[in-house]
C-alpha cells in the first residue's frame, strides 16, 4: 500500500464535521454562538490573506485592509437586486444597472478585481522593504478609504451603503476557509514557498541564489489581495450595510493583532491567532458591558477590552514576538507521516 | 476680493498648518532618527497633552499653566511609554517594534475613550486667542491662535536648534541618530539619550496637540490620528530622521494641503488626502531620503 491511509481518512473526517458545524450548527446553537463561529472563520480567511505576505514573504502590509474594503463595495454594487440599484445607486454607469450577480460569481469577480488591483500597486510597491513598506501600503489604505468615500456615484460616499443580499451562511465561509487554507498550504509548503520564505528571511542573500524577489513578493502579495477581495465579499454580503470607515484601521489593527498573536510564520498559527483573540474580546465585551460579582457592582468601563487586549499584545510582542506558534504547524503529526510515507513510496521505487 | 488678497490671506493658513504639522513631525523624526522606530503612538501623546489641558483647566488653573502642565503631561507620558513599552524590544526587528508602538496607540485611544468617552469636548480657549484681525478691509483675516501657533512653533524650534547644537546632550542625540553603535563606543550614555529623546519629542508633540486643540477647538481621544498621518508625509518628504527634513516638510505640506483646496475645482480637491498620500508613496520610491537627503541608501 502507497502511502499512509490515515492521511485522506484525517482529511475526510475534517472535512465532515466541518459539514456538520456548518449545517448543524445554526440548529443547536443559539444565534450568538453561530455568529461567532461564522465571524472566526470569516476573520480566518482575512488573516491568512495576510499572513501570505506579511508573514511567510515579510513585507509586512498595513494597507490589506484595503482590499478587504475593495472587495466588498465590487461585490456589493455587483450583487444589490436590480430593482434596488436604481433607488439606492442611481449614478452608477448604465451597464451595471442591468443586471446582479449571485453570490458566488460576486465573490469571485470581487477577488479578481483585488488581485489586478494588487498588481498594479503592488509592482512599484513591493520594491520597499521594512518599515518603508508599511508606511507605503498604510498610504494605500487611506488613499482607499478617501475614493471610497469621494467615489459616491459608485458608493454612496461616507453615508452606510445598504442593500446587500445577506447571504453569507456558515456552509459558504467554511468551504471559502477550505479553499483558501488548502491553497496558501499548497503554495507556502512548495520550492516557491521555501523562496518567498527566503526573500523573507535574508533578501540579499535569496537573491544572490537567483530568486526574483520582487517577483516572490508581488506573488504572495496579490493572492494574499485575491482572498482579501474574497473575505471582504463575503464581509459585505455578512453585514448587509457598512460604510468606508468600517474598513480602516480599526479593522486592520483587530486582524493584525490576530495575526501576530498566533504566529505569522504559521497558517494553523493564524488560525490559533483568530480564535484566542475572538473568544478574548468576547469574553472581555461581556466583562465589559459592567456586572454585578458578590454583591460589588462593577460599571460599564468601554474601551476596557481593548485596553486589555492591547496590553496583552505588547507582552507577546515583548515575549514571544514570534506568537504563540511561531512557525510550527498544528498538524497533528500528518506532516510527519505524510513525508514518511513519500520517502517508503521513493525507497520502493528505486 | 482680489486675487492677491486671496492669495496672501491662503498663504497665512498655509504657514499655520504648516507649523503645526512641522511640530508634530520634528517630534516623529526626533525618535525615528535615534531609534529608527516610526512611533505611532506620538499621535496619542498629543492628545494626552490636549486633554491634561482641558482637564487642569477646567479644575481651576489659568490656561498658560494649564498649558504648560500639558506639554509636562505629554513629555511624561512620552517617557512612561518608552520605559514600558518600547525598552523591552528596542533590539527586536523594525516590524515588532512598529507593532508595538500601533499597540500602545491602542491602547492610549481607548484609555481615552475609557476616560472621556468618545464625544468631543469644547476646548476652553481664552477669549482673547479668538480674536481675529482684519487687513485691507477683511479680506485678509486671521485670528490670536493663528498666530500663538506660528509664533510658538518658531520660539520652540529656535530652543531645539539651540539645544541640538549647543549641548552636550543634544549633540549625543545626534551622534546616536548618526550611528548609535559608534556614540555607545565613545562612552555616550545611550539609555539617557534615548529618554531625552523621548521627552523632547514628546513635549513638542504636548505642544502641537495643545495647539490643534485650539484651532479644532474641541478634544477627543481619536483627535491624534489625523496629525500623526500627516506627519509622516511631512516627516518622508523632508527626510525621515532629520529635523531640519521635517520642518520643511510640515511646511512644504502645509501649503500643498491649502493650496490644492483653494486652487483646484472641489471634484479635485475632495481627494485632497489621496493626492497627499500619492506624493508620499512617490517619494518613498523616487526619493526615500526626501527632499534634504537624496542620497542615502535603499535597502532591497
Amino acid at each position: 500500500m502507497s502511502g499512509d491511509w490515515r492521511i485522506p481518512l484525517v482529511l475526510l473526517a475534517v472535512c465532515v464535521l466541518a459539514a456538520a458545524v456548518a449545517y448543524g450548527a445554526p440548529h443547536v446553537l443559539s444565534d450568538y454562538f453561530v455568529r461567532i463561529i461564522l465571524l472566526i472563520a470569516l476573520n480566518s480567511i482575512l488573516v491568512l490573506s495576510l499572513s501570505l505576505s506579511n508573514g511567510f514573504t515579510g513585507v509586512f502590509s498595513l494597507g490589506h485592509v484595503g482590499f478587504i474594503g475593495a472587495g466588498a463595495y465590487v461585490s456589493g454594487i455587483l450583487s444589490i437586486p436590480v430593482q434596488q440599484k436604481m433607488a439606492l445607486l442611481p449614478h452608477l454607469p448604465s451597464f451595471l444597472h442591468w443586471f446582479s450577480l449571485p453570490f458566488l460569481p460576486a465573490t469571485v469577480v470581487a477577488g479578481l478585481f483585488t488581485a489586478i488591483l494588487a498588481v498594479i500597486v503592488g509592482y512599484p510597491l513591493m520594491r520597499l522593504s521594512g518599515y518603508f513598506v508599511s508606511v507605503a501600503t498604510m498610504g494605500f489604505l487611506i488613499i482607499v478609504n478617501v475614493v471610497l468615500i469621494n467615489a459616491s456615484d459608485f458608493t454612496r460616499g461616507a453615508r452606510t451603503f445598504t442593500g446587500v443580499p445577506l447571504e453569507t451562511t456558515l456552509p459558504w465561509v467554511f468551504a471559502w476557509l477550505g479553499v483558501t487554507l488548502f491553497v496558501l498550504a499548497r503554495l507556502v509548503y512548495s520550492p516557491f514557498g521555501r523562496s518567498m520564505k527566503a526573500v523573507r528571511d535574508d533578501t540579499i542573500a535569496a537573491s544572490a541564489v537567483g530568486i526574483g524577489v520582487l517577483r516572490a513578493r508581488l506573488i504572495a502579495f496579490v493572492i494574499g489581495a485575491f482572498f482579501s477581495g474574497v473575505g471582504g465579499s463575503l464581509y459585505a454580503h455578512y453585514l448587509g450595510s457598512f460604510s468606508p470607515n468600517t474598513f480602516y484601521f480599526a479593522m486592520m489593527i483587530n486582524l493584525i493583532a490576530m495575526l501576530v498573536l498566533g504566529g505569522m510564520e504559521s497558517l494553523t498559527g493564524a488560525l490559533v491567532g483568530v480564535v484566542c483573540v475572538s473568544i478574548l474580546s468576547e469574553l472581555l465585551r461581556s466583562v465589559e458591558r459592567g456586572f454585578t460579582f458578590a454583591g460589588i457592582t462593577v460599571p460599564a468601563l468601554f474601551g476596557a477590552s481593548q485596553i486589555v487586549l492591547g496590553f496583552v499584545f505588547i507582552l507577546i510582542m515583548i515575549f514571544r514576538p514570534k506568537g504563540i506558534m511561531g512557525d510550527r504547524e498544528l498538524t497533528f503529526g500528518l506532516a510527519a507521516r505524510s513525508a514518511r510515507a513519500r520517502k517508503r513510496r521513493e525507497e520502493q521505487n528505486a | 476680493m482680489s486675487g492677491f488678497e486671496y492669495i496672501v490671506q491662503q498663504i497665512v493658513n498655509a504657514v499655520s498648518l504648516g507649523s503645526l504639522y512641522a511640530l508634530v513631525a520634528v517630534g516623529l523624526s526626533i525618535v525615528f532618527g535615534v531609534l529608527r522606530l516610526t512611533n505611532f503612538a506620538h499621535g496619542d501623546v498629543m492628545m494626552v497633552g490636549a486633554f491634561t489641558t482641558v482637564l487642569l483647566n477646567a479644575l481651576g488653573l489659568p490656561f498658560v499653566p494649564a498649558m504648560a502642565a500639558g506639554v509636562v503631561g505629554a513629555a511624561l507620558a512620552g517617557f512612561l511609554i518608552e520605559r514600558i513599552a518600547y525598552r523591552p524590544v528596542r533590539d527586536a526587528p523594525d516590524v515588532t517594534r512598529l507593532l508595538t508602538s500601533l499597540a500602545v496607540t491602542y491602547i492610549l485611544e481607548n484609555l481615552g475613550i475609557l476616560l472621556f468617552t468618545s464625544s468631543p469636548r469644547n476646548f476652553p480657549l481664552p477669549a482673547i486667542l479668538n480674536e481675529s484681525w482684519q487687513l485691507s478691509g477683511g479680506a485678509i483675516t486671521f485670528t490670536n491662535i493663528n498666530l500663538l501657533t506660528i509664533a510658538l512653533t518658531f520660539v520652540s524650534l529656535l530652543l531645539l536648534g539651540w539645544f541640538i547644537t549647543r549641548t552636550t546632550t543634544g549633540l549625543g542625540m545626534r551622534a546616536a541618530a548618526e550611528d548609535m553603535p559608534a556614540a555607545q563606543l565613545v562612552g555616550l550614555d545611550v539609555n539617557r539619550l534615548i529618554i531625552v529623546a523621548f521627552l523632547v519629542a514628546s513635549a513638542y508633540a504636548g505642544i502641537a496637540g495643545v495647539l490643534w486643540a485650539a484651532q479644532a477647538g474641541v478634544v477627543q481621544p481619536q483627535m491624534g490620528f489625523t496629525p500623526l498621518l500627516k506627519a509622516f508625509v511631512a516627516a518622508i518628504i523632508g527626510g525621515f530622521g532629520s529635523i531640519a527634513g521635517a520642518l520643511l516638510g510640515g511646511y512644504v505640506l502645509g501649503a500643498l494641503e491649502i493650496f490644492i483646496v483653494a486652487f483646484l475645482p472641489s471634484s479635485v480637491s475632495s481627494y485632497r488626502d489621496a493626492i497627499v498620500f500619492s506624493i508620499l508613496i512617490a517619494f518613498l520610491l523616487v526619493r526615500p531620503g526626501g527632499l534634504l537627503k537624496p542620497n542615502r541608501e535603499i535597502k532591497l
